[in-house]
């Protein structure tokens, strides 16, 4: 199946992908079905978690941010936003301290879809149980971009993972709010888009500095690619190509930008501090030169 | 790949392809192993040796060899634990070549067994087990999977799949490697479902055969 092939689907987008799946796994579409509602109550106990956590994270970087914009108040008149973001960010502060979170696609962009999903469904007032098609839709987005892409950060940067997640929640987010299959796609593909060039530095190579509020930025990335297409904008190169110049960009993304924290943030002045001071700290039994 | 392995997996943090799918490939190579792993000479490569410590990789690892799924929230107590079992490890970097920057070549050994198994972890905890000691294989542990260490000798693929055919078990690949003509070789077989025990045990009595494993899928 191509964006294209979604695209041009009669009825829910979501439907089809999840026809498609089923026929390919040999699955009942109720067992999807009833295993998706599973993964977003697992979604809501990771947000609940976060937004409940102030303990410090593996690496002390993260950990007290979704709290804090939690408990302070929308002081720029955009309660949407707010929610999204702390959403988001509640879920990557529970990876980031080793807590259960559920990978959508990946660990490190696991926040942007719950935050995305979840924060537009509490804000307008939508039951978990209407969340199981968008998320089939938002999982099929990202198989058909795993099709072309490794999704990993080593692989092809940060737009190799933030990419899809923001894809996925655009287009899940677009068919909540009843947007078209065409529009599920074209919501995708702009998300996508902006993300393109998007590279992996992660200070000390923890999944902290920049992941946790890079989840926060790009759930917002996915509404607002939503709000564009449910307004029946559209991605002025065909969704597929998109996919296929992201795809290209991340082989072109030098090693040292590309999880390696080689570069960029994680070599900062303050960077390499902080992984100087965890590398003397050991706390792990690995050995050996890292980071 | 299929809309649940996207969505999902449901995993102890932080890093999909670090540490749910390095957890998997450590459960892979226990069940390969087919006994409590004693020792584990683990080498890192790539961004596994470069930013493992940060992902909990060696903790991911360990936790798979301990018999631990990504989703267990023990994970973080990996070395503690695989420490009162007595489970000896030594992590170090290693040059595997040109492979995926997410791999590993584990050397396990336990009960008189030892094994060699180099895995990647290719994105979102989906894994790809590249050699197991020096046979080339290529396996996702996505589906049961027979592994099956045999003399080569005419007859030995059409007597297994026989067996499973008896079974009702449809494999979904099949590849087989030799050493040399008449040599040791290796089989994997990927299944839709595992096959029963009594198969196994047939399997197993084949006089061709010296070795069966059956490993589970670990990306449930």
């Amino acid at each position: 199946m191509t964006l294209d092939d979604i695209a041009k689907v009669q009825g829910l987008a979501s439907e089809a992908v999840l026809l498609e799946d089923c026929e390919e796994s040999g699955l009942d579409q109720e067992e999807v079905r009833s295993a998706m509602l599973g993964r977003i109550a697992e979604m809501r106990d990771s947000v609940r978690r976060g937004l409940a956590s102030s303990q410090p994270s593996r690496a002390g970087m993260v950990g007290w941010n979704a709290k804090k914009l939690w408990e302070s108040e929308d002081r720029i008149g955009a309660k949407l936003l707010w929610r999204v973001q702390a959403y988001a960010m509640a879920v990557n502060e529970e990876n980031a301290r080793m807590g259960r979170i559920v990978a959508a696609p990946t660990a490190g962009s696991a926040g942007t879809v719950p935050g995305a999903l979840l924060g537009v469904a509490d804000h307008v007032g939508i039951a978990d149980a209407q969340l199981v098609g968008p998320m089939i839709l938002a999982a099929g987005i990202g198989k058909v971009i795993s099709q072309k892409m490794y999704i990993s950060g080593s692989a092809g940067g940060c737009q190799a993972e933030i990419g899809p997640s923001a894809a996925m929640a655009a287009a899940a987010v677009t068919e909540l709010l009843g947007g078209s299959p065409a529009a599920c796609v074209h919501a995708a593909a702009m998300a996508l888009m902006n993300t393109i060039g998007l590279v992996c530095d992660p200070v000390g190579g923890f999944v902290e500095v920049p992941c946790v509020s890079r989840n926060a930025f790009f759930a917002v990335h996915a509404v607002a690619s939503a709000q564009l297409a449910l307004a029946g904008i559209e991605s002025f190169i065909p969704p597929d190509e998109v996919v296929s110049a992201a795809a290209q960009v991340g082989k072109l993304i030098p090693l040292s930008l590309r999880e390696t924290a080689g570069a960029g943030l994680a070599q900062t002045p303050t960077g390499l501090a902080v992984a100087e001071s965890l590398r003397r700290q050991a706390p792990s039994p690995l050995k050996g030169p890292h980071v | 790949m299929s809309l649940l392995d996207i969505i999902g997996p449901v995993m102890v943090g932080p890093s999909s392809s670090h540490t749910a799918g390095a957890c998997r490939i450590g459960l892979l190579a226990r069940a390969m192993l087919g006994t409590e792993p004693e020792r584990a000479e683990i080498g890192l490569h790539g961004s596994f040796a470069s930013t493992g410590l940060g992902h909990g990789t060696d903790l991911a690892l360990l936790a798979g060899l301990l018999g631990w799924t990504p989703d267990d929230t023990r994970l973080p107590a990996a070395e503690q634990e695989a420490r009162r079992r007595g489970l000896e490890f030594d992590f170090y970097p290693i040059d595997l070549g040109e492979v995926h920057p997410n791999s590993v070549r584990i050397k396990l050994a336990g009960a008189g067994e030892k094994l060699s198994v180099t895995a990647s972890s290719i994105g979102g905890g989906v894994v790809e087990v590249s050699q197991i000691d020096d046979f080339p294989v290529r396996l996702s542990g996505a589906l049961p999977t027979l592994l099956l260490r045999y003399r080569d000798h005419p007859g030995v693929i059409a007597k297994v799949t026989g067996v499973l055919a008896e079974q009702g078990v449809n494999v979904a690949t099949l590849t087989c490697n030799r050493l040399r003509r008449g040599g040791w070789a290796l089989m994997a077989v990927e299944m839709d479902v595992a096959p029963s025990e009594s198969a196994q045990r047939r399997i197993a009595a084949l006089p061709e055969m010296v070795w069966v494993r059956q490993l589970p899928s670990v990306m449930a």
